[in-house]
């Protein structure tokens, strides 16, 4: 699937050709992003709006704040969860998932 | 554990002012922003801004953004200013004045600052409609994040509650970016942003729906629509609803200040409508009741850019003089234009409301 970004800007020229594309992965499906940009931009630009499925009504959740301050984007990243993906930077070979309930912690190695 | 004299929290406007000053008088300055670009919410206005000369009307934001960037830079070289970006400031333990943070998500870590200038910026507003948690229901910030700086396109077809400035300057922002709106709710009888914002909606044939709500988002899994209805002045609802057609939500219903820390730190906050929420007090150098903490920019209170600019610089070379006697002088001198700029950009009849809400907020100076 190609990406929708925007391209022709009045004002503001992106240059995204000159970014990196990365390859990473959505709940095992692979995607491509800007390597850097947040993780939330890159599944919003690739057609995915559903990070995350809340512990008790079990409602959908997405996007909201994009400054990390509403929890709406939890996801689980390599592992990890409650990431949050508004200000996090997607890296090559990311492994990212859907967010369902509270995300379980594991011990500090 | 790491020290520094001054920590800034905040790599907004208001936060880059005050480091790049406080650096100017010789301190040693931490910067940490919890954003992955530094900015705060300069970086997404693409139009150009009003205001005085000197705070740079004319000039579109991101390139504001850009000549403090340059600021920065060369105090960073200097090594007087040290910036942590992605890095969010926890807490603060007011029995030692400890600062914790995190970089990223998986470091922790404190500091111990001497002094410390919270410039935290601000947080949407949200209202409650059912659905409203649905995504595509997203904060007109986070809509000019998602198109104005990583250029992705937030839906196809957006439909904007709120009329004041940030709604209007953000649909208009969104038909740059290619994103049709299919209208702008607005519960008050008159639009509340400028006029020549809402000129230029008005002739794109963007409808504006005044004395509107939304009443419900549609949608199983994500927005598939909207359900809005007139209101009288008792904001009762009247009429019947009306359906409209988008993918996306964006609430543009104004911020409130962020300003937990503050209230960790035990500075005296007070309620001010006229400034959006709860306010630290402070004198006219944006010192809090907290000694050793100062406040700026839509964190002390929801205003402008060029006002927390003007705070930012005043706060930082207030905080920097109260630790470097020599820079008492330059703070006299400073102060008093700054103090003249930020009267000249509350001013008149725009101003106002911000005049009355200062007021209450404002002292003297603490004994
Ligand atoms: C659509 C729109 C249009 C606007 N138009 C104009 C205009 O024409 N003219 C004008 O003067 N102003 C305008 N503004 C207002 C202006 O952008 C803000 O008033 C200004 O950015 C406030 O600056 P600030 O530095 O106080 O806060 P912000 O820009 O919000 O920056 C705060 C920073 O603090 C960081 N932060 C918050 N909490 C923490 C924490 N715990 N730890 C670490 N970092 C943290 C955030 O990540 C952020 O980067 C507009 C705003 C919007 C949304």
């Amino acid at each position: 699937m190609t990406r929708k970004m925007i391209k022709d800007h009045p004002i503001l020229n992106f240059e995204h050709e000159k970014k990196k594309v990365v390859k990473f992965t959505f709940d095992g499906r692979e995607m491509e992003g800007f390597e850097g940009e947040p993780i939330a931009a890159a599944l919003h630009s690739n057609g995915v709006q559903v990070y995350r499925i809340t512990p008790k009504h079990e409602r959908t959740r997405g996007f909201f704040c994009a400054i990390g301050k509403c929890s709406s984007c939890f996801m689980i990243v390599d592992g990890v969860p409650n990431v949050r993906t508004c200000v996090t930077a997607l890296e090559a070979g990311m492994k990212v998932e859907t967010q369902t309930g509270m995300g379980i912690l594991k011990p500090e190695k | 554990m790491k020290t520094t004299e001054i920590l800034v929290v905040g790599g907004g406007p208001a936060g880059l002012s005050a480091a790049i000053e406080a650096a100017s008088l010789g301190c040693d300055v931490v910067l940490m922003d919890s954003d992955l670009k530094l900015g705060g919410q300069l970086i997404k206005q693409t139009h150009k801004f009003f205001g005085s000369r000197e705070e740079f009307a004319g000039t579109r934001g991101f390139e504001i953004g850009n000549l403090l960037f340059d600021e920065v830079e060369k105090y960073k070289k200097e090594g007087k200013l040290e910036i942590f970006s992605n890095t969010t400031v926890t807490g603060y333990y007011k029995e030692d004045g400890i600062v914790s943070y995190t970089i990223g998500e998986e470091t922790y870590d404190l500091i111990k600052p001497q002094r410390i200038v919270m410039a935290t910026g601000a947080q949407e507003k949200r209202i409650a409609f059912p659905n409203n948690d649905l995504p595509g229901v997203y904060g007109a910030g986070a809509v000019q994040t998602l198109m104005n700086v990583y250029g992705v396109a937030p839906g196809e077809k957006v439909l904007m509650i709120g009329a004041g400035n940030i709604g209007l300057i953000v649909s208009y922002q969104l038909m740059q970016a290619g994103v049709k709106v299919a209208g702008i709710v607005e519960a008050m009888p008159r639009i509340g942003g400028y006029w020549v914002h809402a000129a230029k909606i008005r002739r794109l044939g963007v409808p504006i729906y005044l004395q509107h709500t939304i009443t419900e988002a549609l949608g199983d899994k994500v927005i598939e629509g909207a359900v809005i209805q007139e209101i009288d002045n008792t904001f009762k609802l009247v009429g019947e609803p009306m359906k409209i057609d988008c993918d996306t939500i964006c609430m543009a219903i104004g911020l409130t200040p962020t300003c937990e820390l503050l209230w960790s730190a035990g500075c005296e906050m007070k309620f001010v409508p006229q400034l959006c929420g709860y306010v630290a007090r402070r004198d006219a150098m944006m010192r809090t009741s907290h000694p050793d903490i100062w406040v700026a920019g839509d964190a002390a209170g929801i205003e402008e850019a060029s006002a927390a600019m003007v705070e930012g610089r005043i706060a930082g070379l207030a905080a920097a003089a109260s630790l470097k006697p020599e820079g008492c002088q330059m703070l006299k001198e400073k102060s008093t234009d700054y103090l003249k700029r930020l009267e000249n950009l509350r001013a008149g009849e725009t101003g106002a409301k911000i005049r009355c809400g200062l007021e209450q907020v404002c002292c003297e100076c603490w004994g």
